[in-house]
C-alpha cells in the first residue's frame, strides 16, 4: 500500500461512523422528527459494543449491542417526544447529556481494555481495483455496511410507496394524518432506526477504530453527523459526500499535526468544526434563511386531534 | 387499549408550578432503581447525595459556589430560552470570558496594579462572552445558520483555545512544565466572605443577575416583549417586534453572564488558568434553566439542586465508589422529566379501548 492509499485508507475509516449516523438521523429527520441525541446514542453505541465483544469474545455480538443500545436509548427519546409530545430540541439534548453520562458508568470498569483487530473483507475483484481497490474495498464490513444503507436509505426514501408516506409526514404531519397515515407510528420508527444507525456508528468507534473505550471518545462526532444531514439537504447521497469531506477534514489536520507545520496542534484540532461552521453558513447563505430543504414540520411536536 | 394525548383547553397554573417538582421526584425514583440494580443502596445513595451535604456547613459552602456559575449561566439562557433560541454554547461563552478576564490578571502580574483590575477583569470577561455569543446569532440573522449547531461547536473551538494558551503563552514558566498559568496577585482573586470559608462574593453576583432579570421581565419594555414573544411568536411578528434585535440582544446578554461566571470561576475558586475550568457548567445550566422554569426565583432554586447533586456525586464517588458519569445520566434524566412533564401539564394522557 503506498502513502496515498493508505492516506485514503484512513479517510474512509474516519468517514464511515459519521456516514451511519448521518444516514441514520437522516431519516429521522425526514420523518420530521429532529433527533439531537445522536452523540449520546452513539457514546451508548460504543461502550455496549465494546462490552458485548470483550465479554462473548465476538464482533457480531458486540455489534448487536451496540445497535440494541442505540435502538434503546432511540424509543426512550421517541416516547417522550412522540409519547408526550414534549420539545424535540430539549429531549434531545437531554439524551445526549443521558448517554454520556450513562456510557461514563457502563465503561468505567473496561477503561484500558484492548480488543483484537477486526477481520478485513476483501471484496474479490473489486479490491483489485487500483488505489480504491486497497482503500475502499479492502476495509471492514462497517464501510460496506455504511455504502450499502445510503444506498438502500436513497432508494426507500424515492422509489417506494413508504418512503414517499415517510417524506409526507415529515413534510406537513396534519395534512399526512387527515389521510390516514399513521403519523407518531412511523415517526417512532424512523427514530428507532436513526438510533440504531447511531449505536451502530458508536460499534464502529470502538470495535474498529480505536479498539478501546474511553469517555467521550465520540468526541462530537455525533453533532458533526447532525450537522451533515443539514449540510446534505436531507439527501441520501450528499451526506456521502460530506461525511467524506470531513472525514477527509479530520484526516489531513492529522496529518498536518505530525508534519508539523509550525501551526500549533490546538489550531488544526479546531479544523473540523470551524470547517463545519463554515460550510453551514454558506450552504444557509445559498438557500436563504427560508431553510428549503428542511422537512416542513420538523422538529414540530405533533398531538393529532381527533 | 391504547393511550392518546389529548389537548387540555386550560393548562392549570398550580400544574405548571408543581411539574418541576413531580419530574424531580420521577428522575429520584429511576435513579434509584437504577442504583439498586448495581447493586447498591438506594437508601445510602439517597443519603449520600442528598441528605448529608444539607447537614454539613461545609457542604452547604461548596453548594454555594457550584450553584453560582449555574445560576448565573442558566439565568443568561433564560433570555435565550424565552426567545426560542436554543443556545447550547454557554461552555465556550463561559471559557472565552474566562479567557478575556484571565488576559488582564496576567498581564498586570506582579505590578502593584490595585483595586481597578477586579472590576475591569470582570467587564472583559463579559464583553468577551457577550462577543463570542454574538457570532451564533449574527450568523442566523445574516445567514439563517441554525443556532444549536454553530453554537454548539464554537464550544469545542473555545475549550482547543484554551488549551493553547495554557500550553502555551500563559504556562508559568517556574510551574515545572505543569499546563498552567500563575496563581493570580491578591488584586486579580475574587474576596472570600469573611466568615464563610471559601465562599467568594461571586455568589452575590448571582444574586444580583437573579434580582436584575426579575425587574428587566417584569417592568420592562423589552421584558414584555420577550415574554410575549416567547409565548406568542406571531403575535410578537405582527407587534413589529424586530426579530433580528431580538436575538442579538439576547444572545449577548446570555453569552456575557456565562462569561461573567467564567471569570468568577477562574478568579475565585481556581485562581489561576488551568486546561480545563469547567466540569460542564454550561451545560448543566441548561438543565437548571428549565428546571427552574425559565423564571429567576426557580432558577435560584434548581441552581441549589444541581450543585447539591454534583456535590453529591463528588461523595458517593469517595464514600460509595459510585462513579461520578453517574451524576452526570442524572442530569439528562432529570431534563427528560421536566420535558415531559411541561407536556403533560398541556396535555393530558387518555386510555382509549381498543375499538370495534
Amino acid at each position: 500500500m503506498t502513502t496515498f492509499e493508505a492516506i485514503l485508507f484512513t479517510i474512509v475509516m474516519a468517514s464511515t461512523p459519521l456516514l451511519i449516523a448521518a444516514i441514520g438521523e437522516l431519516v429521522a429527520e425526514r420523518a420530521g422528527v429532529l433527533n439531537l441525541g445522536v452523540e449520546g446514542m452513539m457514546a451508548m453505541g460504543a461502550v455496549s459494543a465494546f462490552v458485548g465483544a470483550f465479554l462473548f469474545e465476538s464482533t457480531w455480538i458486540g455489534i448487536a449491542f451496540g445497535m440494541m443500545a442505540g435502538g434503546l436509548m432511540a424509543a426512550l427519546f421517541g416516547i417522550v417526544v412522540l409519547g408526550f409530545a414534549a420539545n424535540q430540541v430539549g429531549a434531545g439534548l437531554a439524551l445526549t447529556i443521558l448517554g454520556l453520562g450513562l456510557s461514563g458508568v457502563i465503561g468505567a470498569p473496561f477503561v484500558g481494555e484492548r480488543l483484537p483487530p477486526t477481520p478485513r473483507l476483501e471484496i474479490p475483484l473489486l479490491s483489485d481495483l487500483p488505489i480504491l481497490g486497497s482503500a475502499v474495498f479492502s476495509q471492514d464490513i462497517f464501510v460496506y455496511i455504511s455504502l450499502l444503507l445510503v444506498a438502500g436509505v436513497a432508494w426507500f426514501l424515492m422509489g417506494t410507496r413508504a418512503g414517499l408516506r415517510l417524506r409526507s409526514i415529515g413534510e406537513n404531519h396534519a395534512s399526512a394524518h387527515s389521510l390516514g397515515l399513521p403519523v407518531l407510528k412511523v415517526r417512532f420508527m424512523a427514530v428507532v432506526f436513526g438510533g440504531i444507525c447511531a449505536g451502530l456508528a458508536g460499534a464502529y468507534l470502538s470495535l474498529v477504530y480505536t479498539r478501546f473505550w474511553a469517555p467521550n471518545m465520540t468526541a462530537g462526532r455525533g453533532w458533526i453527523a447532525v450537522a451533515l444531514v443539514v449540510f446534505a439537504a436531507w439527501r441520501p447521497g450528499w451526506a456521502l459526500v460530506g461525511a467524506y469531506i470531513f472525514g477527509a477534514a479530520t484526516v489531513l489536520q492529522l496529518h498536518a499535526q505530525a508534519a508539523q507545520f509550525g501551526l500549533p496542534s490546538q489550531f488544526l484540532s479546531a479544523v473540523p468544526y470551524l470547517a463545519t461552521i463554515i460550510a453551514l453558513v454558506i450552504l444557509s447563505a445559498r438557500r436563504g434563511s427560508s431553510g428549503v430543504g428542511a422537512p416542513g414540520s420538523l422538529g414540530q411536536p405533533y398531538v393529532p386531534d381527533r | 387499549m391504547r393511550i392518546e394525548l389529548v389537548p387540555r383547553a386550560e393548562p392549570k397554573a398550580w400544574a405548571r408550578a408543581l411539574a418541576p417538582v413531580a419530574a424531580l421526584v420521577v428522575s429520584f425514583a429511576i435513579a434509584g432503581l437504577v442504583i439498586w440494580g448495581m447493586g447498591r443502596s438506594p437508601v445510602a445513595a439517597f443519603q449520600v447525595y442528598i441528605v448529608d451535604p444539607l447537614m454539613d456547613p461545609w457542604s452547604l459552602r461548596e453548594i454555594a459556589m457550584k450553584a453560582t456559575p449555574l445560576v448565573i449561566i442558566a439565568i443568561g439562557l433564560s433570555y435565550c430560552f424565552r426567545a426560542n433560541m436554543w443556545n447550547i454554547g454557554a461552555e465556550g461563552q463561559f471559557i472565552v470570558g474566562a479567557i478575556f478576564g484571565s488576559w488582564l490578571a496576567l498581564a498586570t502580574h506582579g505590578t502593584d496594579a490595585g483595586m481597578w483590575v477586579l472590576p475591569l477583569m470582570m467587564i472583559l470577561a463579559m464583553i468577551g462572552g457577550a462577543l463570542y455569543g454574538a457570532i451564533p446569532a449574527f450568523l442566523r440573522v445574516r445567514f439563517g445558520v441554525n443556532e444549536i449547531l454553530t453554537s454548539l461547536f464554537l464550544v469545542y473551538v473555545a475549550q482547543l483555545l484554551l488549551d493553547y494558551l495554557v500550553r502555551g503563552r500563559w504556562r508559568d514558566p517556574m510551574g515545572f512544565n505543569f499546563p498552567q498559568s500563575v496563581v493570580f496577585d491578591t488584586a486579580a482573586t475574587l474576596p472570600a466572605i469573611a466568615g464563610m470559608g471559601r465562599v467568594h462574593i461571586g455568589v452575590i453576583f448571582a444574586l444580583i443577575a437573579v434580582i436584575v432579570t426579575m425587574i428587566v421581565l417584569g417592568r420592562t419594555l423589552f421584558g414584555y416583549r420577550l415574554r410575549v414573544s416567547g409565548d406568542a411568536p406571531r403575535a410578537a411578528r405582527f407587534a413589529g417586534f424586530s426579530q433580528a434585535r431580538t436575538i442579538i440582544t439576547v444572545f449577548c446578554i446570555s453569552g456575557g453572564l456565562a462569561g461573567l461566571a467564567g471569570i468568577i470561576e477562574v478568579s475565585g475558586v481556581l485562581r489561576q488558568v488551568q486546561p480545563s475550568i469547567s466540569p460542564g457548567y454550561g451545560f448543566t445550566a441548561i438543565i437548571v434553566a428549565f428546571l427552574g422554569r425559565l423564571n429567576p426565583i426557580g432558577i435560584l432554586i434548581a441552581g441549589f439542586i444541581m450543585a447539591l447533586i454534583l456535590i453529591g456525586g463528588e461523595n458517593a464517588q469517595i464514600l460509595l465508589r459510585l462513579p461520578l458519569d453517574l451524576a452526570l445520566a442524572f442530569q439528562g434524566l432529570v431534563l427528560l422529566c421536566v420535558l415531559s412533564a411541561d407536556a403533560l401539564v398541556s396535555n393530558r394522557l387518555r386510555i382509549v379501548r381498543a375499538r370495534a
